[in-house]
């Protein structure tokens, strides 16, 4: 199954029969999912309708824990099985999954002034959650940060690994330490703490933000993947072309690699 | 040996010794990463007047009252063994109310009244319609607070 996924071409082709169904898939979904959560579903017994933020809130926090754990497996696979498409894959999912890390941080803090009465708390949770945030920009400025791709892509996974430790720290936080944050109410030993009424709509949202996922990542592996397409092709034409007589043959052979 | 199980076994050693490495450094810690120390934890540990810490388990039944001058508070906080009487002068926030979750924030006066600076509502994992907890409270199957004594309690 990896083998069978790890060609490039074959993901290329696969791929472009899968991202318009994927992507009307995922609009749907997410339409269903804001109607429900924001219209349909009631107002809790005690925060009422500032309760909505969680329909966006919740579904965000786990496509940040997902998603990097998603690029931590794609970067185990790189290192040890040297598969070409497993680098790409982590080098492109690590900007969304940064996107729904800032986004689970922004509605967190919107939904923490009026019901906790803070923005922001130093608590066990919201700072692991943080540096969920700053593990995922110190990849991808790592990754970029080398000339060399596949350098660049070795001490990247390295990193995301080492971020692992985190998750964990971040699942058990709020059972491990006293935190202002509440324990989970969905995943937990013993049910959901969440009336159906409200879960349901909370399930669809987080459907569609995997399907929202699942959307950019092929899409921006179609983008990567063709990107190196066209460098390899530019550095063979530049090696076979003619030598043009040009005064600094330094700075042709740098713009033609850059 | 291929060099792919070399890898492996390095990539294998690697994140056991890390993890190793957190559960270590984390238990270490542990004391220093409480967000807030309940009641009786307050009563084991000798604490200065002018040290600020962070004191959180439920308000009360029947504890707040409100000053002549309209902006004062005083409530009680408790986490079922032992309680702290508090003083604050502010705002609360909404959901802060007798039975909730809260979080304060400021320092113990000699007289063993605690001076807070900030109070900062706590809620529980439950999430339910009103109209639920109507039809709990009319069958008999409500408690007040919900399951946050318990697991406010029962942490050390």
């Amino acid at each position: 199954m990896i083998n069978w996924l790890a060609n490039p071409a074959r993901f290329i082709r696969v791929s472009e029969k899968a991202v318009p169904w994927c992507g009307w898939t995922a609009a749907a979904v997410l339409a269903l999912g804001l109607f429900w959560s924001l219209v349909l579903a009631p107002p809790d017994y005690q925060q009422g309708d500032t309760v909505r933020i969680m329909y966006v809130h919740v579904p965000a926090a786990w496509m940040a824990l997902s998603v990097y754990l998603f690029v931590a497996v794609a970067s185990a696979v790189a290192l040890v099985w040297r598969h070409p498409l497993a680098e790409v894959a982590a080098r492109s999912a690590a900007p969304v999954g940064a996107a729904f890390t800032f986004v689970c941080l922004a509605t967190g803090s919107l939904w923490g002034r009026p019901m906790w009465g803070a923005w922001w708390v130093w608590d066990a949770r919201l700072t692991s959650v943080l540096v969920l945030f700053f593990l995922y920009l110190g990849y991808i400025a790592l990754v970029n940060a080398f000339d060399d791709p596949s350098r660049g892509g070795r001490a990247g996974a390295v990193l995301a690994l080492v971020g692992v430790v985190n998750l964990p720290i971040i699942k058990f936080s709020v059972d491990w330490w006293n935190t202002l944050h509440q324990p989970a109410s969905v995943m937990r030993i013993g049910g959901p703490r969440i009336a159906v009424s409200m879960l349901v709509p909370l399930v669809i949202m987080a459907a569609g933000f995997m399907l929202l996922f699942a959307l950019l990542l092929m899409v921006r592996m179609r983008t990567a993947l063709n990107e190196r397409k066209a460098m390899a092709l530019r550095l063979n034409a530049g090696a076979v072309a003619p030598r043009q007589p040009e005064p600094e043959p330094a700075v042709a052979a740098h713009t033609a690699i850059s | 040996m291929t060099r792919k199980q070399q890898r492996l076994g390095v990539l294998a050693l690697g994140m056991a010794a890390l993890g190793g490495a957190t559960v270590l450094v984390l238990s270490a810690f542990n004391d220093n990463l409480v967000f807030f120390y309940s009641p009786s934890e307050l009563k084991t540990k000798a604490m200065s007047a002018d040290r600020r810490v962070r004191i959180g388990g439920l308000v009360e039944a029947q504890s707040l009252s409100r000053g002549v001058d309209g902006h004062g508070v005083a409530f009680r906080i408790t986490d079922g063994a032992n309680d702290v009487s508090v003083v604050y002068q502010g705002l609360l926030p909404d959901l802060f109310r007798e039975g909730q979750g809260t979080v304060a924030e400021g320092n113990l006066r000699p007289d063993g009244v605690f001076a807070a600076s900030s109070v900062l509502a706590k809620h529980d994992e439950n999430y339910m319609p009103r109209e639920v907890v109507d039809a709990l409270k009319k069958s008999g199957h409500w408690q007040e607070g919900g399951a946050a004594p318990a697991s406010m309690a029962q942490k050390k």
